[in-house]
């Protein structure tokens, strides 16, 4: 008898394709035969930020070479829809009276070609009679120029409206013996999958309309494609082909993807459409993009008691996921890891001419997590205590009932001071702080820092459980169907191993059917680390359930009762117990059940609550004081997500989450000149971090289950990202501390090093 | 203008445009779509393939410009399915997640061991700056080129 496959370093079935003729993503679909004869869109983007549309002429555009037809909003008719989260905020899918952000589609140009296509959307002239530009998040909540009249303010969402308490200011300091304030901000960053989005439409021959989106939830994109193109949802089919990552940015559906079935019915013929990267740049959401007022208070000793926190969150120029992340993910995880008695979290939603934000790696958590790890640094800075002890102090002691913080959220289970521990054991912090105090005697120019962060987090926070369906072929394959989508996850391998656990069917003898709204109707997508908690939870329920189905097949073929059927999941086979000669195997059994329907189950799993992940990261820089270059020199992640699956995939994660962190505290942001102009639209111009950039990443184990689903999995997509960057950060300004220097913005740029440096003098 | 490119060993004769680049050549001409593109300023290093058996962006470099060259993508490294050992190194260190960026990942990572086959930690990701993954963090290439470095030993 073998073990389990479970917990088991399983290489990918996914790699080799992508090893050696690389994925089919949505632009590498030649041979699908519903886009045969397809032509080309390309958008005509905004070139202001904030501006009315007095006219759109097309005409110049018309005579370029190839150019077939071009659409302006009044064209197509398009009427105003309204904002989920503020449905006083109403906008076209193509901006018809006014622009809010460089990148807004404004036009539609078809063509022969892609390369045709972006010549000519050059030539449209948009005359606009130009309006402020509303960058800054402060100056956008205090102007009287709107981006949305109707809204009345350029606050689109504020707790305060929704019945939760205003902060009370300073007066609720009052008892403190010590008081830190501080206003962060965690700035806005691009998502940056490598495969930028790309969708293609076709109206089939039974009048529904087929269409390929590079998503994270293709069943989610059913209802606002249906709406655009004024159809019934059920005359929508939405497919996916292999999504070179998302991060979040690929959730929702943008209005490049609403318009491509309505152009293809004007056309009468297939289209495709992939945006270039200086487009995604501006055109796929950015993320964070939060200010932070924050105080934190209590006493000489270490122990905090009060911590009060204002987010305001930059919505960009729609009121689209991004403005209810702050509400909904950061607020509810302002307290950390910290057992504070008093908290105050206040959150304000304000639209600029940005680019829209949307859910971004962490979506919320990093922001929380920054916020209350930046105080804990101010609050040992201001007290003399070590960083790594202020946080002992205050950490939630171990609970393995639900607990839940003062403002209101339920964690499942946490140790954190185990976690804070095995991660100083294994950075080894106190050799580290010894190094740090001989290189700072020794008085130089490149000094150390050392930065730690604990964490706590929200996974599996979207969605009530999953679907999933598992049969079984008369050759004893499994086809699994998931409403997960992974994009570089690995869903395919991992469902195959829970598939394996409890059938023996082989894990090359399991397909995995995803992404497809008309096979698999029911489907929350893969976002906010919910894959394996809810959908793996769901095969792995499924594929037992079917397993048990499949033994009262068994015991009519061996002529058995039921009870003395045992399942050999070494082999995949059948049998009466303590008669292993005489067997069926699964292919007999789906043979047999051919004419009651086959053999497969079918169900929809709940899981009761989300899951919370947590850990503690120690990040050491070395800082040039001459030049204020950083080098991200060592890293130690502990990322506790429950039990694991597959540690290759668990640590796949970390090591990416950890540099998308990483990218934020030293190196990414999204930047734009006064008038609104983003200065970053490209990989040129935008920080990218590369390999050199980076250190290995020392990972440390630790699994504390969690009651939540059978699996025991926590999620682990995002929490390297949200560990990663406050100890970054913290340990930038840690390598200068002895300089006089309490606080440095991200990201740590060696500019903003050298001049924090500059100004302690 | 017409050129003559053998591409992972077949020779193909095409009239392109004077303006076409290499990476839409092997991509759009001859359908090879395992050559990814991910930006538009030569910064990412998703199109990596080899011409004359050297790690060139394929975004970099005119289809007029390969005339008479030998070309090598993602598609001609297998021998069957006897793979690469880069590729194996790639498989078998989970070197890759979404894939977008592997292709180009693994033709720089050949070019890179070609110059220098027994590279440290920090020359491998040096070497391998042009070239960006957002899924990875990069730990596990960079051990998979380190791996396939140490098994040519």
């Amino acid at each position: 008898m073998g073990g389990s496959i479970l917990g088991t370093r399983v290489l990918r079935k996914e790699d080799p394709k992508f090893l050696t003729t690389g994925g089919v993503y949505v632009d590498d679909m030649r041979d699908e035969p519903l886009l045969r004869g397809a032509v080309h869109v390309t958008y005509v983007r905004s070139s202001v930020a904030h501006g009315r549309i007095n006219s759109i002429d097309g005409s110049d555009a018309m005579q370029m070479p190839g150019v077939l037809a071009f659409f302006t909003g009044a064209d197509l008719g398009l009427e105003p829809q309204p904002s989920a989260f503020n449905p006083a905020a109403t906008r076209t899918l193509l901006a018809m009276d006014k622009v809010r952000y460089v990148g807004e589609p404004v036009a539609i140009i078809v063509s022969e070609t892609r390369e045709q296509g972006e010549d000519a959307a050059e030539m449209v002239i948009v005359d606009y009679d130009v309006l402020p530009a509303l960058i800054d998040l402060e100056e956008s909540m205090a102007s009287s120029v709107h981006l949305y009249e109707a809204c009345g303010s350029n606050v689109v969402f504020d707790t305060t409206a929704l019945g939760m308490p205003e902060n009370t200011g300073d007066a609720y300091f009052a008892d403190c013996e010590v008081v830190v304030k501080g206003r962060y901000l965690n700035q806005r960053v691009a998502p940056c999958p490598l495969e930028v989005r790309g969708a293609a439409a076709a109206w089939g021959a039974d009048g529904r309309l087929v269409e390929w989106i590079s998503t994270q939830h293709a069943q989610g994109a059913v209802a606002p494609i249906a709406a655009a193109n004024g159809v019934d949802p059920s005359q929508v089919h939405i497919k996916t082909a292999d999504v070179g990552g998302g991060f979040g940015a690929k959730i929702g559906t943008y209005q490049e993807e609403q318009l491509l079935g309505v152009v293809a019915k004007r056309m009468g013929k297939p289209v495709v459409w992939r945006e270039t990267r200086s487009e995604s740049m501006v055109a796929l959401g950015h993320g964070r993009a939060q200010l932070q007022y924050i105080t934190i208070g209590g006493t000489k000793q270490g122990k905090v008691t009060h911590y009060q926190l204002h987010a305001i969150q930059d919505s960009g120029a729609w009121v689209d996921m991004g403005t209810i992340l702050a509400p909904f993910m950061t607020r509810p995880m302002s307290s950390g890891v910290y057992a504070i008695p008093n908290i105050e979290c206040r959150t304000t939603s304000v639209v600029t001419n940005a680019t829209p934000t949307v859910a971004y790696r962490g979506a919320g958590r990093p922001e929380a997590t920054a916020a209350i790890e930046r105080a804990m640094d101010m609050f040992a800075a201001e007290i003399g205590m070590d960083a790594a002890e202020v946080r002992r102090i205050n950490l939630i002691p171990k609970f393995m009932e639900p607990h839940t913080t003062v403002i209101g959220q339920t964690y499942d289970v946490g140790d954190y001071e185990t976690a804070l521990d095995k991660t100083l054991a294994a950075a080894d912090y106190a050799g580290w702080r010894k190094k740090q105090a001989e290189r700072r005697a020794s008085g130089a120019s490149k000094q150390i820092g050392i930065g730690v962060s604990v964490y706590v987090e929200i996974t599996g926070g979207v969605g009530t459980g999953e679907a999933a369906k598992v049969e079984v072929t008369d050759d004893g394959r499994a086809i699994v169907y998931t409403g997960t989508s992974p994009h570089g996850q690995g869903h395919d391998t991992s469902w195959s191993m829970l598939v394996n656990a409890k059938t023996g069917i082989p894990i090359d003898k399991v397909e995995l059917v995803w992404g497809d709204s008309d096979l698999v109707p029911v489907g929350s997508g893969t976002m906010g680390s919910r894959s394996l908690q809810q959908g793996g939870n769901a095969v792995y329920k499924v594929a037992g359930d079917l397993a048990e189905k499949a033994k009262t097949v068994a015991a009519r073929l061996l002529e058995a009762n039921e009870a003395d059927i045992v399942l050999d999941t070494d082999k995949g086979i059948f049998h009466v117990a303590g008669t292993p000669a005489v067997s069926k195997t699964w292919a007999e059994l789906a043979v047999a059940e051919k004419g009651n329907g086959g053999l497969s189950h079918d169900e929809f799993v709940g899981v009761p609550s989300a899951t919370f992940p947590f850990g503690a990261h120690v990040a050491i820089v070395e800082v040039d004081t001459e030049t204020g270059k950083v080098k991200h020199i060592e890293h130690t992640a502990c990322d506790d997500a429950g039990v694991v699956l597959n540690p290759l995939l668990l640590e796949g994660q970390i090591h990416g989450g950890v540099a998308q962190g990483a990218a934020q505290a030293l190196l990414e942001e999204v930047r734009y000149d006064a008038d609104g102009n983003p200065i970053t639209s490209n990989l040129a111009d935008y920080a990218f971090i590369s390999a050199a950039e980076l250190p290995s990443v020392n990972v440390v184990h630790m699994e504390t289950p969690t009651p939540v689903n059978l699996l025991g999995a926590k999620g682990i997509g995002e929490s390297g990202t949200i560990g990663s960057t406050p100890a970054l950060q913290s340990a930038v300004v840690d390598a200068v501390a002895h300089l006089g220097v309490r606080h440095i913005e991200m990201p740590c740029t060696a500019e903003r090093v050298w001049t924090a440096i500059q100004n302690a003098k | 203008m017409k050129v003559t490119i053998t591409v992972n060993g077949t020779k193909h004769e095409n009239d392109v445009e004077p303006r076409q680049l290499l990476v839409q050549y092997v991509r759009e001409t001859l359908g090879l779509t395992g050559t990814n593109i991910g930006c538009d300023t030569s910064s990412c290093g998703a199109c990596s393939l080899h011409v004359n058996g050297e790690s060139v962006k394929s975004c970099t470099m005119l289809a007029v410009q390969a005339d008479g060259c030998e070309v090598t993508t993602i598609e001609g490294l297998a021998n069957g399915d006897q793979l690469h050992p880069m590729q194996q190194a790639f498989m078998e260190n989970h070197g890759l997640q979404c894939g977008y960026c592997t292709p180009g990942m693994v033709m720089a990572s050949i070019s890179l061991l070609k110059e220098n086959p027994n590279p440290t930690e920090e020359e491998v990701r040096v070497g391998l700056e042009g070239n960006l993954c957002r899924c990875t963090g990069y730990h596990n290439i960079v051990k998979s080129v380190l791996a396939c470095a140490n098994g040519n030993k």
